[in-house]
């Protein structure tokens, strides 16, 4: 079976398929952003892209994910380490305390905004209301999101829709 | 000055936001073993014997450890040693850990974890801290002797005399809940015998790396020197990875030496949940007098609260609770007990605000009473008792070291809110308000569009509600208060910096680097905040108190002037000039004129050349404070910040359901090191409080915890907040090097009782008990309850 994540092609090995794919990122791929802080899928630590629909993982299974196309946190930035304007953001606008459900968080603003570059605040405060956080209040979060906004209406218009939102 | 770049500036920020941050169950050590505790089914118990043979049987398990695998002390505690690393004697209450197995995955550890019996003899139990009280009542630990833990007291004045001069009496009994921190990421450790020298390395989530090396060095029987607890990024606290997150860490320790193979604990939320310590529940019954005038006269205060199964910080909770039993008013008789009881319930230990957020629900919501029945406003009585410069407190110390900035703070969020014109639209009270005696010029319906910027929806009650605190900054007389810096700076001009605090993930490293940067007159890039280690630094106490920036920041200041002396006296010849007049500013070292410099890295090479080391150990002493624990008198803190916080709401007349629409908060804290951050804790304090007034409760029937996860548990999410106003006060404090006070714990005391007020003013209805339940309203009458 394969999955591709971050842009990679990933041969999963059988005896990983029944793993669960919040563990096989972080143990086998060592990509260690996803967190698992509720193993419930209650608090939106775990979220991740797949196929650019925000996915909490922590319940799921690697085989739930065949020829499935993944974005986690570690996919976000350029490659050359640059951060991705959504991550500038939250960086600009104090949106980083703890940082545990940064990476969470990150990608389930990343996935609203490809789908709508136009939020109202009220619409961003809706579209993160699966992920927890308990240090920031989620005031300077909504900031940050709605500041990396026109990035993706410029993105949005310098791509077609429908492209993917990875190499 | 901040500087404009500044504003904002993490030095974790980037690692943070592309996930490389390494919190402790990201670190990877190879050969490593997996953890997982072992519970009993007991909550009162005497444990006759532990049986470890099915799990030590099962495949993949390495080692069962109990009790009798400690090799030093199994009993510990900040204040009295009643908390087992394993429980010995007795199951005190049902986190208690019995066993920890240890095994190749985690899986088979929760397994083994699954397959240890406790043969025990149940003991009767006590849930109620009253009836825990009572002559007679099942005791927790028989050798303490009682279920009591500690009494504070006040006497100041004479409350019967104060009662006879009062027109009007209030008195009422308020309870608050238990709650769970609730941080992001739960306990975890990862310990590492280092085979060079045996040390035993500590990574894990815990925000007092100092006393888990105790924790640990005990448990194991070494020496300090033998541990070193190194830094590690921590997903929240919030008062609650102190006494837990250490014996979490001393369990896994143990396990490492005895093995001599790395070991990983990583708790489950329901692990987390069961077993970690919370916020103490309080029951207060509070009489207050007041006279016609609006003054108040005395206060009689009865304190109870349930410290659970063991001690943990609860007589430093309620000293703090005791010594801000008045709240930020002026008071001159004063008769205060307070009670700390041992139950079988969930241990009650330290939480963002310590004692104060219970308290401030009740006297923030007795003075709007009060104010009531003396027919002015809350503001107004607020005006007339409040604590102002050069004002005695309630312990007899008189506020005359640093700006006392209460009216500041309340005038500043008045005018924010724009609070007398929303006080007039209340729903409650609108009758009255709308007599032909009272002359209004606009319709309640004009003026709801006009101030709120939308007309209140028929189906719902508009409430606009405030609460002010002043709050003692750090620890107080509570315990010993000092910390330590290290500036170390290199040949080629850059700069190594190590606090004794801890980050917390509030931003400590940052706010202590951008403090060393402002001092050295550098460039922020030049500072590397160095990785923490409780074998580089002195043991400077605890990142509690909302004590981090004053403390670690006066301590980087001290050093940072100390290393300027030493640049100082090396250059000052050159520069021409005598060493007090060196200057140190974009990153260059003046003498008297601008002509006489040298670059900060070109002096840095010279001093290594000299043999000389620009090398700097700081250390901030608090400032002396004072406690006569039989009268309760004395100067409790050193220096105090004040706050005030408003909020708009709506209650559905049919669900009773509240919806949050504004907050705005004001605090004074000093000065801003790092202002969005500041911003942050304010913002996070609001959230925190918004759900200990409206949703948080741990549920514990029988002393076993039902609410194990974060969806029974329910802290607030984005939709249940709304948008917040942050004000930075700043009047620079005298006694802190930096100017700065505190802001962590200030935040997050003062929103409850204001939720409590709005929906005061939007039903008519006062609510005693943490969390507000509303239900369905009644149909709206003229007048509530508590209302004359």
């Amino acid at each position: 079976m394969k999955i591709f994540v971050n842009g990679k092609e990933i041969e999963v090995p059988a005896s990983a398929l029944d793993k669960r794919i919040v563990e096989f990122l972080r143990e086998d791929l060592d990509l260690t952003g996803a967190k698992n802080a509720c193993d419930i899928g209650a608090c939106g630590a775990c979220t991740i892209l797949v196929n650019d629909e925000p996915t909490r993982i922590c319940v799921k299974r690697v085989k739930d994910f065949a020829g499935q196309r993944i974005l986690t946190i570690e996919g976000l930035a350029a490659p050359d380490g640059a951060l991705h304007p959504l991550q500038q953001a939250f960086v600009d606008c104090g949106a980083i305390q703890c940082g545990f459900c940064t990476p969470g968080m990150v990608m389930t603003a990343h996935a609203f905004l490809l789908k709508n570059p136009r939020p109202t605040r009220e619409q961003i405060r809706h579209a993160i209301f699966k992920n927890l956080c308990r240090c920031t209040g989620y005031q300077q979060i909504i900031d940050a999101i709605e500041k990396a906004a026109p990035h993706y209406r410029r993105e949005t218009k310098a791509r077609k829709p429908a492209e993917p939102a990875i190499a | 000055m901040v500087k404009p770049e500044t504003k904002c500036w993490r030095n974790d920020a980037y690692a943070k936001v592309t996930g490389k941050a390494k919190f402790t169950d990201d670190l990877k050590f190879a050969n490593v073993l997996h953890a997982a505790p072992a519970y009993s089914d007991f909550v009162h118990a005497r444990i006759v014997s532990i049986d470890t043979g099915a799990a030590e049987k099962l495949a993949g398990v390495v080692r069962v450890l109990t009790a009798k695998d400690v090799p030093g002390i199994n009993r510990f505690g900040q204040i009295i040693r009643d908390f087992r690393i394993f429980a010995d004697d007795k199951i005190h209450y049902h986190g208690d850990v019995v066993a920890v197995v240890v095994a190749e995955t985690r899986e088979i550890a929760i397994r083994g974890a699954q397959l240890v019996k406790v043969n025990a003899e149940p003991l009767p139990a006590v849930f109620d801290p009253e009836a825990a009280m009572l002559p007679g009542a099942p005791l927790v630990h028989e050798n303490h002797g009682t279920n009591l833990i500690n009494t504070h007291v006040v006497r100041h004045g004479n409350v019967e005399e104060g009662f006879k001069q009062a027109d009007f009496i209030i008195e009422e009994k308020f309870q608050t809940q238990t709650v769970e921190h609730a941080y992001l990421e739960t306990e975890a450790a990862v310990c590492v015998p280092r085979s060079t020298d045996g040390v035993i390395e500590v990574y894990g989530s815990m925000q007092h790396p100092f006393s888990t090396r105790r924790f640990v060095a005990a448990c194991l029987g070494v020496a300090l020197s033998e541990v070193e607890i190194i830094g590690t990024p921590m997903g929240g606290g919030f008062g609650g990875k102190d006494d837990t997150a250490a014996i979490v860490c001393a369990r896994t320790a143990l396990a490492a030496k005895l093995l001599n193979r790395p070991v990983k604990m990583v708790y489950r939320r329901d692990w987390s949940m069961r077993e970690s310590y919370k916020r103490h529940p309080y029951r207060v019954h509070y009489k207050m007098g007041v006279t016609k005038a609006g003054r108040i006269t005395a206060v009689q205060c009865k304190i109870i609260t349930d410290g659970g199964a063991y001690c943990s910080v609860t007589p430093w909770v309620t000293w703090r609770s005791t010594v801000q039993c008045c709240g930020p008013y002026v008071v001159e008789n004063v008769h205060c007990d307070t009670f700390g009881v041992y139950t079988n319930n969930v241990v009650s230990g330290a939480m963002r605000g310590f004692g104060s957020p219970q308290m401030n629900f009740v006297i923030e919501q007795v003075v709007e009473m009060a104010a009531q029945k003396v027919g002015i406003s809350g503001i107004e009585f607020r005006r007339r008792n409040m604590v102002r410069q050069g004002s005695v407190t309630i312990t007899g110390q008189k506020l005359d070291a640093h700006k006392v900035a209460m009216e500041q703070v309340l005038d500043t969020v008045l005018r924010e809110i724009d609070y007398e014109k929303k006080l007039a639209l209340c729903s409650h009270g609108q009758a009255e308000r709308r007599a032909p005696s009272r002359h209004v010029d606009q319709s309640t319906s004009e003026l709801a569009e006009t101030v709120l910027g939308a007309p209140i929806a028929d189906d719902e009650l508009y409430g606009v509600g405030l609460a002010m605190s002043y709050r003692g900054v750090s620890l107080g007389a509570e315990g010993v208060d000092f910390c330590a810096a290290i500036i170390n700076a290199q040949a080629d001009g850059s700069i190594l910096l190590e606090v004794g605090v801890h980050e917390n993930g509030q931003g400590a490293e940052s706010a202590m680097s951008l403090i060393c940067a402002e001092e050295l007159g550098v460039d922020l890039n030049r500072i590397r905040y160095r990785r923490s280690s409780t074998s580089n630094i002195p043991d400077s106490g605890t990142t509690v108190a909302s004590r981090a920036t004053i403390m670690g920041g006066g301590a980087v200041t001290l050093a940072a002037r100390e290393l300027k002396q030493k640049i100082a006296e090396a250059f000052c010849a050159k520069l021409h000039c005598a060493p007090g007049e060196v200057r140190f500013k974009d990153n260059f070292i003046y003498g008297k004129t601008d002509g006489d410099r040298i670059t900060f890295a070109e002096a840095m090479r010279e001093m290594w050349l000299m043999q000389r080391f620009p090398f700097a150990f700081g250390v901030f002493k608090a400032p002396h404070v004072t406690w006569d624990e039989h009268t309760g008198q004395g100067d409790a803190y050193f220096t105090w910040v004040y706050g005030c916080q408003a909020v708009e709401l709506t209650v559905n007349k049919k669900s009773g359901k509240v919806k949050l629409l504004n907050a705005v908060a004001a605090h004074d804290v000093g000065r801003a090191v790092n202002p969005e951050m500041v911003r942050g804790q304010i913002y996070g304090g609001l959230a925190m409080s918004a759900g200990y007034a409206l949703h948080e409760e741990v549920k514990a029937p029988d002393g076993k915890i039902t609410t194990l996860n974060l969806n029974t548990y329910r802290i607030p999410r984005s939709m249940d907040l709304p948008e917040m106003k942050a004000i930075i006060v700043e009047n620079p404090d005298p006694v802190s090097p930096t100017g700065a006070k505190s802001i962590g714990e200030p935040a997050n005391e003062i929103l409850a009782p204001a939720i409590a007020n709005a929906i005061f003013n939007a039903t008519g209805r006062r609510h005693l008990s943490l969390p507000i339940h509303l239900g369905a309203l009644p149909e709206p009458t003229t007048c509530g309850e508590g209302c004359q």
